[in-house]
């Protein structure tokens, strides 16, 4: 059981990487749909670099530069241009995809050694909670540290109060001094980066190597994660966990239904979509009011000003 | 300590919202801007406060150039502006509002400490932790108020500050705003309204399509100010009292909603004109959705020309004769991308499967011509001023209307598009029209109305008739209270 | 200055063209010889134009149903499994229909209609009654539709011997569409596209009910205040779209593959919004569009067979297209405010 949970925390930590690097950019208000491609591409740029150059912490950090170059693009068809950020987002979507398969055709079914292990002394032996979170490798311990550091800044610092405005009323941060416009580029890019991150956790950890779609629709459930955690970094990674159980589940039960093997994999992303269904009701606004000190965690409201654009005269 | 505004100039496409203006505001007086809608007050205002950059000019502060176009700098040099609708963070609590964007390194108790001792010094009082979508309007204003100062604002600009703020609350604005200017601030009280300027401000300068036409010291006489706001003298149209016909609205213990307090009884009849008096969220906004079919009431009967409608949908309310005109222009009535003739097309009753497209734009063009709209069949919603979106609205009535329901008809709109509107208005009650309007004008309520419905807190406080009812008794009714 | 609105067109284009052969000389492939073999694999023999009339039928059909729901402000990315689910629908008549083709090719395009058209409504009443927003609705369907038709594939219908993710048996030759001469194109199939964008472009421009929904996908709210029932309209745009991507399916699996395979919406759902957005949303253009995309699309598959290059770069070229196009467009605005608002303070 314990073994399960942690492959749980493991396969899911790329998940947790792209929805908090995701919710960071949709709390300053800016739509950033390309995950899928943008995910595809950092996990292929840094599968290759750390072919080329043997260096797994250099994949990692030309996967986030990749993903930030993207989230560059979107933020400045989104800031600047006013550009439809749906639409930029899916055409970036789709463009990253064939070119992370026509770039990444040299790399198919090559070999590098994937983030080292590292068992955290001490910690790891605890019982239950040992395994489960602390004998892992970096690229998972950092996911844990860039959720809770999110959730800290967010929700306990100055600049994420400031950060939870510009999405909400950018016309009053504007009033009270805020250069929205340009913190927004600074998230969106900042949530590029983690979504590479997640990339490259994906083609150098989780799923080792390269291979055409590799990371096929987990750009999509990321975004989906995002809004079933309420634009909250720890509500949304608990999706992204729920969602890891999910396909540990599909794994598991493949060789007890054959049948049903082809489809298996593929059920975890229709449950997670359909898991909306129920966020997207009132009841999670009703808890909101009933218990008003939990309303960060429950309330699951979009910050109002999501997806516009704003500009001052 | 000076104020100086020079040459300021700011056009929006054709219009000049502010033609070269030049003004002086000099510490501890109350200066008020007087002008009516789309005189370039509130224009004028942004650019001071940094909101909005302007296309020329500069302003001086106690010697000093301020940056413009900038709110920070605005900020950093001490001018502060409080927004007709206060810009604060609905979902975020009072506290959060309190702090965000001050830049100021403190501890959330320490900050609730001083959020607790300036509101303290003028009688202002705030849960830190409740979120500022429970405040009144008049509470957000001066919760903005109390941040200003703690941000160490030298000059305080209000735009519109009274518009849906009880009497009480504006009775203790003024006062802040008296003991604020005894303290050696700068204070600008913008607004459209006459007896308030004159029972406040100590110096008025009166603005008309974007320039100061003129100054004065408080007090002189009305009718200058009067002169000078609209050089000429204003007749309100003829309201002739036709004889009431049948009844067309039945109200019989409606109750909007289940949280709400509110239960209803009215009878109104044909011709007649009820208005609505009261603050934001009394509960006049619930009571005309639910008589123009868009909520279903919670209990009661609703009948409309003897037609029971509680429980029908939106369409039975249309089809009984019901129109109902938001006052949100472009989000709830017109459609901005879309043509003045597409607009007729969708409003009319045509039945049929493919669209006419000349005949429709030949009837566009003469309803354009009948209706004053400056504008083209072609011409998109968006591309109107309010005025003349405001006329279409009212083109697309229509022919029969039993029964129509407004909010805020002459919001926003100039002197002459308001008279408009009301002269179109009273002959659609002359031929038997009911109307049920809301507004946040007492003068158009008084003006206009027969009977005017006081709301508060959620219920109908009095029903009075408007010929034996003053500005002033209304304004302490809409605040829950009887005047002294 | 119409020079400059050709330029703001040509530049796109001329984007795509050197990102596409900066990307194949950073592959050490000769660029001149690719794009020339996109175009001669398309275009250049009798079997090229075919598969290129056939891509164009399924994308010419969802970029068509696309315009509906875009005009009612509706990202109906679940487009794809309407594709799916109406070649699904037509290979299920194919295979339990023994008729004669006049009467099971009607029957199977039918089936292919309701077959999107259903797929299509569940998003629409997911979206108006589960206010699910319809991307994601859309991607779940997506989902299922796939897995539905993978199943399908390997359990139920799997080829004779063998369960082959290549497809199923051929369906029979009465349920193939017909064609003429030498071309494997189908005329039936191309007419049908045919007539359904005239339909279209007539239904959005034409008629009371495209002027409507264009209403309702611009400001539901004003549009519900005059009386026009938003949840009805959005539930036609699904209703219709779903039908058109459907019959786009059916018309594919049925006059091009003549079987069902895994891959039979071929990513021409996602492709039909590219060209939607390249159309700037107008029916008119559309055809054309499509017609060139299809020519890269069906083009680039030679790139595997010849170059060794993977396909995907077709995906690019048309990628890059469609952003810049977007990008350049924005541009446009934001040059043309910019300099209405310095004229005016000139004044």
């Amino acid at each position: 059981m314990e073994a399960t949970l942690a492959s749980i925390v493991a396969a899911a930590s790329p998940l947790v990487y792209a929805v908090v690097g995701e919710t960071i950019a949709e709390k300053a208000g800016v739509i950033n749909l390309s995950l899928d491609g943008s995910i595809m591409l950092s996990a292929m740029a840094g599968f290759a670099t750390a072919y080329a150059t043997g260096s797994v912490l250099l994949g990692f950090l030309v996967g986030a530069a990749v993903s930030m170059a993207v989230a560059l693009l979107v933020a400045f068809a989104s800031v600047e241009l006013r550009l439809n950020q749906i639409a930029v987002g899916f055409v970036l979507t789709l463009l990253c995809t064939d070119l992370s398969s026509f770039l990444g055709d040299p790399y198919v079914g090559q070999r590098v050694s994937g983030v080292p292990h590292l068992a955290i002394p001490g910690l790891s032996d605890i019982p239950w909670i040992g395994p489960i979170l602390f004998d892992h490798n970096l690229s998972v311990y950092g996911s844990f540290v860039v959720m809770a550091a999110a959730y800290f800044f967010i929700f306990h610092t100055r600049r994420g109060l400031e950060l939870q405005g510009i999405g909400e009323r950018p016309e009053a941060a504007h009033a009270r001094g805020l250069r929205v416009n340009r913190w927004r580029y600074l998230y969106t890019v900042l949530g590029g980066a983690l979504v590479g991150l997640a990339g490259a956790a994906y083609s150098l950890d989780v799923r080792l190597g390269w291979r055409d779609g590799l990371t096929t629709n987990y750009g999509w459930i990321a975004l989906a994660i995002v809004i079933f955690g309420g634009w909250h970094p720890v509500r949304a990674a608990t999706g992204a966990y729920l969602f890891g159980a999910l396909s540990i589940v599909a794994l598991k039960l493949q060789p007890q239904l054959p049948d049903l093997s082809q489809i298996l994999p593929i059920t975890p992303f229709a449950l997670m979509i359909f898991a909306l269904l129920l966020v997207s009701q009132d009841w999670s606004r009703r808890l909101a009011d009933r218990y008003p000190r939990w309303r960060r965690l429950l309330s699951g409201d979009p910050p109002t000003a999501i997806g516009t654009a704003f500009w001052r005269d | 300590m000076s104020l100086e505004l020079r040459g300021i100039h700011k056009r929006y496409g054709a219009v000049r919202a502010s033609d070269g203006v030049d003004l002086r505001l000099e510490a501890g007086e109350i200066h008020g801007l007087l002008g009516e809608n789309g005189a370039g007050k509130s224009t004028l205002m942004k650019v001071l406060s940094g909101f909005v950059s302007p296309d020329a000019g500069e302003v001086v502060l106690d010697g000093k150039a301020v940056p413009l176009g900038s709110t920070r700098a605005a900020i950093r040099a001490g001018i502060g502006m409080l927004h007709q609708d206060p810009l604060v963070f609905l979902p975020f609590t009072v506290l959060d509002n309190f702090l965000l964007g001050s830049g100021r390194r403190v501890r959330r108790t320490a900050a609730a400490r001083e959020l607790e001792r300036i509101s303290g010094e003028f009688g202002f009082h705030f849960d830190p932790e409740a979120p500022v979508r429970s405040l009144t309007v008049g509470e957000r204003q001066q919760l903005e108020i109390t941040r200003l100062l703690w941000l160490g604002a030298r000059v305080l600009i209000l735009d519109e500050p009274t518009t849906g703020i009880s009497a009480v609350q504006q009775e203790r604005l003024f006062a802040t705003l008296r003991a604020l200017a005894a303290k050696g601030m700068i204070v600008a009280f913008v607004s459209h309204k006459l007896e308030e300027v004159e029972a406040l401000c100590t110096r008025v300068s009166v603005m008309r399509r974007g320039r100061v036409v003129g100054e004065a010291a408080l007090p002189c006489p009305t009718d200058r100010l009067v002169e000078m706001m609209f050089g000429r003298v204003l007749t309100p149209p003829p309201r002739e009292a036709a004889p009431p016909g049948e009844a067309v609205l039945e109200l019989d213990g409606l109750r909007p909603s289940e949280r709400g307090a509110g239960e209803y009884h009215l009878a109104v009849r044909a011709g007649e004109v009820i208005g609505l008096a009261g603050l934001e969220g009394s509960g006049q906004r619930p009571f005309l959705r639910t008589c123009a079919g868009l909520q279903r009431p919670a209990a009661g009967r609703l009948r409309v020309g003897g037609l029971d409608l509680t429980s029908a949908a939106y369409r039975g309310y249309l089809d009984a004769g019901v129109h109902f005109l938001p006052a949100g222009r472009l989000e709830e009535g017109l459609i901005t991308g879309l043509s003045i003739t597409e607009h007729f097309l969708l409003a009319g009753s045509a039945k049929g499967f493919s669209i006419d497209w000349d005949a429709a734009e030949a009837d566009a063009a003469a309803r354009i011509e009948g209706n004053l709209i400056v504008g083209r069949p072609g011409s998109t919603a968006g591309e109107l001023s309010g005025g003349n979106q405001q006329r279409l609205l009212l083109a697309m009535m229509p022919p029969e209307v039993r029964l129509l329901l407004m909010e805020h008809p002459t919001r926003g709109l100039d002197l002459e598009s308001a008279d408009w509107v009301w002269r179109r208005l009273l002959e659609r009650s002359r031929q038997g029209t009911a109307i049920v309007f809301a507004s946040a004008d007492l003068d158009e309520l008084l003006r206009y109305s027969d009977r005017i419905l006081v709301f508060f807190a959620g219920k109908v406080l009095r029903e009075v008739a408007a010929v034996e009812t003053s500005g002033e008794d209304l304004g302490y009714l809409i605040g829950g209270k009887e005047r002294p | 200055m119409t020079w400059r609105r050709v330029l703001s067109a040509l530049l796109p284009a001329a984007t795509a063209v050197a990102v596409g052969v900066l990307l194949l000389l950073s592959v050490d492939a000769p660029p001149h010889e690719a794009l020339r073999l996109i175009f001669e694999g398309s275009l250049g023999s009798a079997g090229g134009i075919s598969s290129t009339l056939m891509a164009w039928v399924p994308l010419a059909l969802a970029a068509a149903g696309l315009v509906v729901t875009f005009a009612a402000g509706l990202w109906n990315i679940g487009v794809e499994g309407q594709i799916v689910m109406g070649a699904v629908a037509a290979a299920a008549v194919a295979r339990y229909v023994p008729a004669p083709s006049g009467v099971v090719l009607p029957l199977l395009l039918l089936a292919g209609m309701l077959g999107g058209l259903l797929w299509g409504l569940l998003v629409g009443v997911l979206r108006v009654k589960g206010r699910v927003n319809e991307i994601f609705g859309g991607l779940g369907l997506d989902f299922v539709a796939t897995g539905l038709v993978v199943y399908l594939v390997i359990g139920p219908w799997k080829r004779a011997g063998s369960a082959s993710t290549s497809g199923t048996d051929l369906f029979p030759r009465e349920a193939w569409l017909p064609t003429t001469g030498s071309l494997t194109a189908s005329w039936l199939a191309l007419a049908v596209a045919a007539a359904v964008l005239v339909l279209v472009y007539f239904l959005m421009r034409g008629t009371y009910f495209g002027l409507r929904l264009r209403a309702v996908g611009a400001n539901s709210r004003s549009a519900f205040l005059l009386g026009i029932s938003t949840s009805r309209h959005l539930l036609g745009a699904f209703v219709i779209c779903g039908a058109l991507a459907g019959l786009g399916g059916a018309l594919h699996a049925s006059g091009f593959h003549h079987k069902l395979v895994p891959a039979v919406s071929g990513g021409y759902g996602f492709l039909g919004i590219l060209v939607v957005l390249l159309a700037g949303f107008r029916a008119a253009w559309i055809a054309p569009i499509a017609l060139f995309f299809a020519v890269i699309s069906v083009g680039s598959t030679q790139l595997q067979l010849r170059l060794q290059l993977d396909s995907a770069l077709g995906g690019v070229l048309q990628g890059v297209l469609v952003l810049f196009t977007l990008l350049a467009g924005g541009w446009q605005l934001r040059r043309a405010y910019r300099s209405r608002r310095r004229t005016e303070e000139g004044g």
